[in-house]
């Protein structure tokens, strides 16, 4: 280069340099572009169309315009004004002949139970329903009393302001109600946001305890796997190999199998209990219960999970020369000594990936409680499952997902900022 | 940096290489006339599998494709709409019918996932009663009619009783007198109802009193007296299953499993016909499916009063349609079969009509409420 310089004029030379720099980089980039647009479609898509559902509903408001725009000057506690049940009533009609009805009526019962039935009694009557003709020649007169008499004959239900109420809660655009629900709230007649009756608060306290389970599972985690690691990290090569390889057999089983093989093992006629029964350890009749419960779930989940924590750990120890430790012997520290204080901190940086590679797996679990759980092993991941597949709720769906989503995301500044992102080791 | 433009672009090509192979299949698709006539000779029908699945098939489906030449392939599922739901909304419909429960067949026409077909358009009875006088109210929509009557009834072991044998829905609930574990489905639904009664609500209270939240909490506070005892299934297959395994000493079960588990495979089984709650079944059709002329064929076959009345010889359900006949035997083991059918005269003065409204109504409530139940 030095030679080119001195023969060749140094601006042309820095050109052609920087030219070629930045065709390079953007071969570089064109690379990318595939891997960016399989992360866009296959991730970002898909979460960014969930978390919008989670507050943006549109199908009321898309079937009944009229009727919300029409409540938009109501005063929410009196019976609205005719030109409100006109338009309802007409729409509701609509609704009928083109089939959307059962889906407005679903959604409005969300918001409160029973108008489902209401709105679809309402739109059979109303079928039957046909304002009288305009006399020939004659302006059309103003129907608003005609369909006000209609839907109170057709339901009783129309004279009260909470069914208005109902779908004026459901008819709104974008909405933060998915979310109160998610967080066991709801917004009383006035609008104030108060806690739902006790027996319906489930998700807070479900959210708490798969935090709480989350922990518990990284903490055993560690528990065993450190252990586990330091042990393979500091045994012979060739003993080490296979150590790991039956670390790395079941990271590579499927995780169905190593559930239901804990079934075999846990349940009440399983393994486990028949050997205690045969060793007199325990009665017959007092076989314990250890699966389809919090424990099941517990047990199942840390051993589905060892391994995320076991391999960050291991590499990281790997990595850590043997000289360190003899160095804090020589210098007369004990054994625990120099452990804590030179061996311990450098493994930190394993420490932390294995436990947020955990943590965040495990909240966000769903299979294993769902097989092993039973009854009390459930998790907030079962919930959301639930929801999408059994109540078809997805909106609810999608706010409990986007409540886990900030969780994480709260939880792992929180980390950047106690221990720093940038020390964590993946190996 | 040099060599690596001639590679990039070689990566290039090969990604829109691949891009084009994943396409592609898109793009012969319009010409696939000749697999679609194949496939009109063919429907894939969602159903509950094992006992009734295997009696729909020699009642109903075999005899159809006989007449028709049109075979039916079928597809095991665990009842909701789901499935249906994300087919429909996606496009992908792969299932053409599906064997629904009172509610989902209902709950499905109103959300638009179902071809509308109305009962003026089924054929009529043999003395020429048009259909929609031949079914009985409420088991119709404006997607499809129900094709035959099935119960959630108590049956329990005959060997676990030693002593004087259960009778009432209100045993269930009497562990002193009856003790073992009891098996429950996951659900509110039929739970609720059965509580009530036992707890001394009679039948036609028992969706007035579960209206009201001091009827909801008796209700839950009936549940609570067994629920430490209660193994909960899932799917209609496992209740039979639970007691021949000696998992519980009574459950709650479709009323056909229990009767096939007696008497073709001989378990020592026993029902309470004591409150039990009646609810029908039927086909619909799913929304854009490709088979529609086959697909509205089986369903009107299925509604003929004669085909409809075939499946009671090969499982304990009855027709629906008033014009129907029942069979007199069990075609395998020729047990009688009226008095096993739960619209038998003497069964259905004691049955509660399940309330597909209520539900529909005030299912999403409920469920939470259970959920939250079933956690504490």
């Amino acid at each position: 280069m030095t030679t080119a310089a001195a023969s060749i004029p140094a601006g042309i030379a820095l050109d052609k340099d920087a030219r070629q720099q930045r065709r390079a980089r953007i071969w570089a980039t064109t690379l990318t572009l595939p891997l960016v647009a399989f992360i866009g479609v296959t991730f970002l898509a898909p979460l960014g169309s969930m978390l919008t559902r989670s507050v943006h509903d549109p199908l009321v408001a898309d079937t009944v315009p009229a009727t919300i725009e029409a409540l938009r000057t109501w005063d929410g506690s009196t019976v609205p004004a005719p030109d409100a049940f006109a338009a309802l009533a007409q729409e509701l009609k609509a609704a009928r002949q083109e089939r959307t009805i059962g889906q407005l009526a679903t959604r409005v019962n969300r918001v409160a139970g029973g108008m489902r039935s209401i709105i679809t009694r309402t739109g059979r009557k109303l079928a039957r329903v046909e304002p009288p003709a305009p006399a020939p020649g004659e302006e059309a007169p103003d129907q608003s009393d005609f369909w006000k008499n209609a839907l109170l004959e057709a339901e009783d239900a129309w004279a009260e302001p909470t069914s208005w109420l109902a779908i004026q809660r459901a008819g709104e655009r974008y909405t933060g109600r998915h979310y109160l629900h998610a967080l066991d709230l709801d917004r009383d007649p006035a609008g104030d946001i108060v806690r739902r009756e006790p027996m319906q608060r489930i998700y807070v306290a479900l959210l708490v305890r798969t935090l709480l389970v989350s922990v518990g599972i990284t903490g055993l985690c560690l528990l065993l796997g450190y252990p586990l690691a330091y042990f393979i990290a500091h045994a012979p090569l060739n003993r080490a190999n296979l150590l790991l390889l039956l670390v790395l057999v079941p990271f590579w089983t499927s995780l169905l199998v190593r559930t239901t093989s804990w079934i075999v093992l846990l349940q009440s006629q399983g393994v486990l209990n028949d050997i205690m029964v045969a060793l007199g350890i325990l009665a017959d009749e007092n076989r314990l219960a250890m699966i389809y419960n919090m424990t099941g779930t517990f047990v199942a989940m840390t051993h589905v999970l060892l391994p995320f924590m076991v391999l960050p750990v291991y590499s990281v120890m790997r990595s850590i020369p043997a000289s360190h430790m003899s160095a804090a012997a020589s210098l007369g520290a004990s054994f625990p000594r120099a452990f804590w204080r030179v061996y311990w901190p450098q493994t930190l940086p394993g420490v932390g990936a294995g436990a947020l590679l955990v943590f965040i797996l495990s909240i966000g679990y769903y299979i294993t409680p769902a097989l092993v759980g039973g009854r009390t092993g459930q998790l907030i991941s079962n919930m959301i499952a639930y929801h999408m597949q059994s109540s078809l709720n997805w909106p609810l769906a999608a706010a409990l997902g986007g409540i886990l989503l900030a969780c994480v995301a709260v939880l792992y500044l929180l980390y950047d900022r106690l221990v720093g992102v940038e020390r964590m080791k993946l190996g | 940096m040099k060599p690596c433009a001639p590679v990039a672009a070689k990566a290039l090509a090969a990604f829109a290489l691949a891009a084009l192979a994943v396409a592609a299949p898109n793009l012969a698709a319009d010409d696939e006339d000749e697999t679609q006539e194949a496939e009109e000779r063919s429907l894939t029908v969602a159903s509950w599998g094992g006992a009734y699945a295997r009696a729909s098939r020699a009642a109903v489906l075999d005899p159809f494709a006989a007449e028709t030449g049109v075979t039916v392939q079928l597809t095991d599922y665990n009842g909701g709409l789901a499935e249906v739901r994300t087919q429909v909304q996606t496009g992908h419909v792969h299932w053409d019918l599906v064997d629904f429960d009172s509610e989902d067949l209902l709950l499905g026409c109103e959300e638009g996932l179902l071809v509308p077909f109305a009962v003026e358009e089924l054929p009529p009875a043999a003395d020429g009663t048009p259909a929609e006088q031949d079914y009985p109210p409420g088991h119709t929509t404006e997607c499809g009619s129900a094709m035959l009557f099935f119960s959630f009834v108590v049956a329990y072991r005959s060997d676990s009783f030693p002593g004087e044998p259960p009778t009432r829905l209100a045993d269930f609930f009497d562990l002193e007198a009856f003790p073992g574990r009891r098996g429950l489905e996951r659900k509110p639904k039929v739970n609720l109802e059965m509580a009530l009664m036992a707890d001394g609500v009679a039948r036609e209270d028992v969706y007035a009193t579960l209206s009201t939240p001091a009827g909801m909490d008796r209700a839950f506070a009936k549940l609570d007296v067994i629920k430490p005892h209660i193994v909960w299934w899932q799917t209609g297959a496992q209740p039979p299953q639970l007691l021949a395994d000696r998992e519980v000493a009574m459950t709650t079960a479709p009323n056909g499993r229990i009767f096939n588990a007696r008497f073709l495979e001989q378990q020592p089984f026993e029902v309470i016909w004591d409150g039990h709650v009646l609810n029908s079944g039927g086909f619909g059709i799913v929304a854009g499916t490709r088979n529609l002329d086959a697909a509205r064929a089986l369903v009107e076959y299925s509604a003929r009063p004669e085909v409809m009345g075939r499946l009671s010889a090969y499982i304990a359900y009855s027709p629906t349609r008033f014009s129907s006949p029942t069979a007199p035997k069990h075609l395998a083991t020729g047990t009688p079969m009226p008095e096993h059918l739960p619209t038998s005269p003497a069964h259905r003065a004691t049955a509660l009509a399940f309330d597909i409204n209520w539900w529909a109504d005030n299912g999403d409530e409920l469920n939470e409420r259970f959920l939250a139940w079933l956690a504490q």
